[in-house]
């Protein structure tokens, strides 16, 4: 239990350690103390706010569990589109040809600079437009659509990034037995670059799902965001009903993450194939390397 | 067909500025925040560690809109924690800009992280030798290599971060995404002009940021 950053304690600094324990334990109490005596003062910690979560079927049954399917389907659905669709963006991307490449290039950048809220309430205003959408339809496809034309975006990058985190070699050599471009992509560097890009395509997969929450807030799609208004207006209890809600979403996105960084960990050590790894999360955090200091103590 | 920009009827520079607004208090905000995060998890104090890493795990994973909603519904409508008072309209900027700093926050712990691996073990061992305590060793010597490393990680977190602030519609913030959802709802036969004028904004605001902090990333960044 110990990282270069700091020498195994002696005697003075385990007391050290101790102290700032301490110091710290106090201080998240004091918040939490604060908190709770706040939610007293309002009637929050009454008990038949919270039992219904764990003694009334009805509230899962009505509620939570139909929400939690809709905010599922939603995720699923726009991650089936926007899979086959983004990997078309980003072998576009690599084209030699100007005239593909170019055109593309900026499609997937103008959708990556817009935020995935704007995307759908146009959606949305283009059902209406378009009025061939039943309206109980309207928010889950303008949902989906909005993820579609934002993920597929993020996903063509993951694509090229994909590609052209495989070794030099693999083209020389596909090459080198006379395969054409086509082929060279078809047979040898998308199969390799799939293996690689799945950490970041699960890790996707939990941003799609956080996004769906948007849909439900803001275009009254019955996902599980929008449950909390129906459960609280029968219960009044806001603050029970938010916590809840953001523990299911916790579950299944933790359980997400955790097997992208356990297909990560297990690619990196993987005798086959190149070694090459998307890390989850491209989008947002890749500073590459993991030799240095902070390694996880 | 862009009549709507000159009718004085909406103030799409005003919510534009009020997106600008949320993005900057946020983006200060959450790089302290995820300082203080990243400390954490790299302290010598085991308690720390526990909570930094629980806090980028349990928030990292709830959406950014039950977050600020939550925050809103939760703090200031059920518990009356209002951050200062105010009217509405203030309440609700603080408290998209608690939640914006909340979830940020992570992913810039995360970067930073990330960016104190890339720093070589030696750098760390020459600062303990020379008996430079961790606080001294992590401000010193690490971070200061580390955020050379992290500027094009955290230019991605500032250019994500831009985007969610159109999460503050929900709450009714009068930013951009709010604007144009009421526009969209006046002026439906100006669909696709009025997505352009909100597309081009975002595009305008997120696209000089990327090139100009990844040309920054890049001179700054330490060759190894």
């Amino acid at each position: 239990m110990s990282s270069v950053l700091y020498d195994k304690p002696g005697p003075k600094a385990k007391l050290r350690n101790w102290i700032y324990t301490g110091v710290f334990a106090v201080l998240v109490a004091l918040a939490l103390w604060w908190i709770l005596d706040r939610m007293a003062e309002k009637n929050q910690l009454e008990a038949d706010k919270w039992t219904p979560f764990v003694t009334d079927s009805q509230v899962w049954t009505t509620f939570l569990l139909p929400g939690l399917v809709e905010t599922l389907k939603a995720g699923l659905i726009a991650m089936v589109i926007a899979l086959p669709l983004g990997a078309a963006f980003g072998i576009a991307r690599l084209s030699d040809h100007a005239w593909v490449r170019v055109p593309v290039g900026a499609l997937v950048e103008f959708f990556r600079a817009i935020p995935v809220l704007i995307l759908m309430i146009f959606s949305s205003a283009l059902y209406v437009m378009l009025g061939t959408v039943s309206s109980d339809l309207r928010p889950l496809y303008a949902v989906v659509t909005g993820l579609v034309l934002y993920n597929a975006s993020v996903i063509a990058e993951i694509v090229r990034a994909g590609v052209l985190s495989l070794p030099r070699g693999q083209t020389d050599a596909a090459k080198a037995i006379g395969m054409r471009k086509g082929q060279t992509m078809m047979y040898v560097l998308v199969p390799q670059a799939v293996t690689a890009m799945l950490p970041a395509l699960v890790s996707q997969l939990v941003v799609i799902l956080k996004d769906t929450a948007l849909g439900g807030a803001f275009l009254g799609f019955a996902d599980l965001m929008s449950m909390n208004r129906q459960i609280s207006a029968n219960y009044s209890n806001t603050i029970a009903t938010m916590v809840t809600i953001a523990l299911i979403y916790i579950a299944v996105n933790f359980t997400l993450t955790t097997l992208a960084s356990a297909l990560e960990k297990r690619l990196r050590q993987s005798k086959r194939g190149t070694g090459a790894v998307l890390e989850g999360d491209v989008a947002e955090v890749d500073a590459g390397g993991a030799s240095g200091v902070g390694k996880a103590p | 067909m862009f009549d709507f920009l000159t009718s004085g009827q909406y103030d799409v520079l005003g919510a534009f500025w009020v997106t600008v607004q949320l993005t900057l208090y946020s983006a200060v905000g959450s790089l302290i925040w995820g300082l203080m995060l990243a400390g954490m998890r790299v302290s010598p104090v085991p308690l720390m560690r526990t909570f930094g890493t629980t806090y980028v795990n349990v928030v990292r994973n709830t959406p950014l809109t039950l977050l600020v909603l939550g925050c809103s519904l939760g703090l200031d409508q059920t518990l009356g924690i209002t951050l200062a008072g105010g009217d509405s309209k203030e309440i609700g900027f603080r408290l998209a800009i608690l939640g914006l700093i909340a979830y940020t926050g992570t992913f810039v712990c995360e970067a930073l992280r990330s960016g104190i691996n890339t720093v070589p073990v030696g750098q760390a061992e020459a600062a303990r030798a020379l008996g430079l305590s961790f606080f001294q060793v992590l401000t010193l010597i690490v971070l200061p290599q580390a955020f050379r490393a992290v500027v094009g990680p955290l230019t991605n977190v500032l250019i994500a971060l831009t985007k969610n602030t159109t999460v503050a519609a929900t709450i009714g913030v009068a930013e951009a995404a709010l604007l144009m959802k009421e526009m969209l709802e006046n002026e439906a036969d100006a669909l696709f002009a009025v997505f352009g004028v909100f597309a081009l904004g975002f595009v305008l605001l997120t696209l000089p940021t990327g090139l100009l902090l990844g040309w920054v990333a890049k001179r700054v960044a330490v060759k190894r």
